[in-house]
């Protein structure tokens, strides 16, 4: 067909000939439509049927959430004249004034107004200390760790509660966003401890350790979390000797912290049993004993690969706070609702769910990623590749 | 006693003093666990007596026999005021059933759509499918529910004003209203057809295995096998009819008055559970699904298109069987997961096992302790069930080495 004394080895060879670009139908937008949206009659099909389906959904959605929605309130009710409520709102576009209105309670509950800047003052506390853990690049980390672990709970629970020179609240009081993030901490530092422990006695070769760390995890990871909500709350004053009685969130708190500490245990369970022999082997023949073995040699390696199991269990104890409600506590989604009902707010309950969702949302994508970044990290030669 | 004996003990005796034994002092450790264990429960346990007979309400499983005395909106099998506490009992834990089987269901074939959906070459779709399983993974369960139930089905019309569809099924505040099938004289007949149009084909695909290893013929088992199960039933069907009239009708949800008659209904509670629990579960599973797809390499589709397999060949005899090794044990425990999750009835009225005997029996009787143990009992079974069952199942298509 061709003559092959005119074919170019190269363009070296041939300066005359000039550049082109390859076909538009190879890069560019048009290819890419056509690899991935247009590849087969079939694919074909199916892409119209997603912008089908979304031109159905989004739009709605956006009138709804933001262009009618209501986002300030109306001259009456900033000139103080009288209170904001549904009325206020356009019927078909979301109720942002509700959220608006009643902010400070989905924040901090029924924690008297003027006290609030203690629970403001822990929380910025708490994430100025978990940040200076969680990004490397600061230093101070074992400071930073004895302050977070040790000098902030007594600090908080000093602000919280109050006495000693400041008003007391009882924490009968607290609630919304607040008493979401208390039950979610307090739960997941006590039970992290507690889940090591556990793993370690799942792991022991002692059968008597053994049999109860499994009967414990096993019973507690067998039964749903509002069982053991219920059974905190129901059990736990029965179980304490005559006379003594035992605050409704401690309870929780207990329960929410045995059972975190249960899957907990599993996935350091998962670290450990990473770990190969001979780390074990390393350090009995330098004459470690069993603790300082754990402590300095097994522990940090096994947690080490663990963190993005344990992010993601933190994750899942965080979304299930909400379940606290069942024994009656105003968290955040049970204020919410609450809120609601409200004579004044009837028809609002979308708007508010939408509000949560979109609040817890944030919250467990962010931790999502940043488990996910840290696998990517941490994935630097323990996996055979 | 008998590793006294031991070789070797002895001379390590000499060595060391007996407290630096580590055989002894894991002894020790371990004697010292369970004295703080049991006597932490004895403690626990004494206190609970003392306290419940200073209450004046002793131990004892006699209330079970008690009338309940309380309606339940929805069971199984029938109950009314005058029923037992346990027989109440049973019908939450049937209706515990009927919601996780439900979900369990609709979840796994959701989860795995959009799963495979995930992986589609298509652009918009496999993002689509990242949308889904990223909204609904990071959203609390309790709020979804929240949502479908006081936020969807609270505000749907009510009844005069159903949303209706094809004047069959319809859907109101009250619930989520389905035709009922009646079946009429001679069905019988066709539900036998259709066994022994199982029953053939599975007997037809035996012979068939059998003789393509004595002689490597291959017989159309599939089409053979659908026409059998198929064919038979609606052989029956038209032969039923010509007999003795239509062999099924149905009875369609009617509105008389103010609210509809006959059909089937879902409560608005039990639709509202099914739909948050296999949305915010399919997350899950789509997830496992592609994990598991993406972990058969490629080298195999490859390899198999290579010997000359078709595509669906290739996905049914190489992919499938590899990709549910790696999906079955995770999918088990969202399965265990939908059965937990199924107590957050509980917070839209939907009169579950917990709803109904853990949170009104304990709270109309008082038996914390009773209602409590037997709750954790009955969820201990059934983890151990399905764990046991998939098990079996994981076993029977696990990696079989040569």
């Amino acid at each position: 067909m061709m003559d092959t004394s005119n074919v170019p080895t190269g363009p070296r060879q041939n300066p005359e000939l000039e550049e082109i670009s390859p076909p538009i139908t190879v890069v560019g937008p048009v290819a890419w439509l056509r690899t991935n949206l247009f590849s087969s009659p079939f694919n074909t099909l199916l892409t119209i049927l997603a912008v089908l389906f979304l031109a159905w959904a989004v739009p709605p959605f956006i009138r709804w959430a933001f262009i009618d929605a209501t986002w300030t309130f109306p001259r009456e009710v900033l000139d103080g004249a009288r209170g904001p409520n549904r009325g206020d709102c356009a019927p078909d576009g979301a109720c942002w004034i509700f959220i608006q209105a009643r902010i400070g309670q989905f924040l901090f509950g029924f924690y008297p107004a003027d006290e609030r800047w203690r629970v403001v003052l822990v929380f910025i506390l708490t994430f100025g200390a978990v940040a200076g853990m969680l990004i490397e690049r600061i230093p101070f980390k074992k400071q930073n760790a004895l302050f977070l672990f040790v000098i902030l709970p007594i600090l908080s629970l000093w602000l919280l509660l109050g006495g000693l020179g400041l008003e007391v609240v009882s924490s009968r009081l607290w609630g919304g966003f607040m008493l979401t993030l208390i039950i979610a901490c307090v739960g997941i530092v006590l039970a992290l401890p507690l889940g090591i422990l556990l793993a370690l006695g799942r792991r022991s070769e002692l059968p008597v350790v053994h049999l109860l760390s499994v009967m414990l995890i096993e019973f507690v990871r067998g039964v749903p979390l509002i069982t053991v909500l219920f059974m905190a709350n129901v059990m736990l004053p029965l179980f304490l000797p005559p006379g003594t009685t035992i605050d409704p969130l401690l309870r929780i708190l207990v329960g929410f912290t045995v059972f975190t500490a249960a899957y907990l245990a599993e996935v350091v369970r998962g670290g450990l049993q990473a770990i190969g022999r001979g780390q074990y082997e390393g350090a009995a023949s330098l004459g470690l004993g069993y603790w300082s073995m754990m402590r300095l040699i097994i522990l940090p390696q096994a947690l080490r690969i663990s963190i993005p199991a344990i992010v993601n269990t933190i994750n899942g104890a965080f979304m299930d706070t909400t379940l606290v409600a069942v024994v009656g506590l105003y968290d955040f989604l049970n204020i919410v609702r609450t809120g609601s009902r409200d004579a004044n707010w009837i028809g609002t309950e979308i708007d508010g769910f939408v509000f949560c969702a979109a609040i817890y949302w944030i919250c467990c994508y962010g931790m999502s990623r940043y488990s996910i970044s840290l696998e990517r990290k941490l994935d630097t030669g323990h996996k055979k590749r | 006693m008998a590793d006294i004996a031991k070789p070797g003990r002895h001379d390590r005796q000499t060595a060391t003093a007996w407290w630096r034994d580590e055989h002894i002092r894991g002894l020790i450790a371990q004697a010292i666990t369970l004295l703080i264990v049991v006597g932490a429960i004895l403690f626990l346990i004494h206190n609970m007596i003392v306290n419940r007979e200073a209450q004046g309400r002793p131990f004892s499983y006699s209330f079970m026999d008690n009338i309940a005395g309380f309606p339940i909106a929805m069971s199984v099998i029938p109950v009314d005021l005058n029923s037992t506490i346990t027989r109440i009992m049973v019908a939450g834990m049937l209706n515990t059933m009927v919601a996780g089987v439900a979900s369990i269901i609709l979840a796994t074939i959701v989860g795995f759509v959009i799963g495979v959906m995930r992986l589609s070459p298509n652009y918009l779709i496999s993002r689509l499918a990242g949308a889904y399983i990223e909204v609904f993974r990071n959203i609390p369960l309790l709020v979804q529910l929240c949502f479908w139930y006081f936020g969807v089905l609270k505000l749907v019309p009510n009844q005069r004003n159903s949303l209706n569809l094809l004047d069959a099924v319809f859907l109101n505040v009250r619930g989520f209203y389905l035709p009922r099938p009646l079946p009429q004289t001679g069905f019988d007949w066709i539900i036998g057809a259709l066994a022994v149009g199982i029953i053939g084909a599975l007997l037809l695909r035996r012979w068939s295995r059998q003789r393509q290893a004595a002689t490597g013929e291959r017989f159309p088992v599939l089409w053979t096998g659908m026409a059998l199960v198929v064919g038979l039933p609606v052989l029956a069907w038209l032969a039923v009819s010509m007999i003795y009239g239509t062999p099924l009708n149905w009875e369609f949800p009617v509105l008389k008055g103010f609210n509809f008659q006959g059909g089937i209904v879902l409560l608005p509670e039990l639709t509202a559970l099914v739909i948050g629990l296999s949305i915010y579960t399919a997350a899950y599973i789509a997830e496992i699904v592609r994990g598991g797809i993406q972990a058969v390499s490629h080298g195999q589709t490859e390899a198999a298109l290579a010997l000359g397999l078709r595509r669906s060949w290739t996905l049914r005899l190489v992919i499938i069987p590899q990709a549910l090794r790696v999906i079955v044990p995770p999918l088990t425990s969202q399965y265990l997961n939908i059965l937990k999750n199924s107590t957050l009835a509980v917070f839209v009225g939907y009169p579950d096992f917990v709803s109904v005997f853990t949170g009104t029996v304990l709270n109309q009787t008082g038996r914390e302790v009773e209602v409590v143990i037997i709750t954790m009992l009955f969820y201990l079974a059934i983890s151990l069930t399905i764990s046991l069952f998939m098990n079996w199942y994981n076993k029977h298509i696990a990696l079989v080495e040569r």
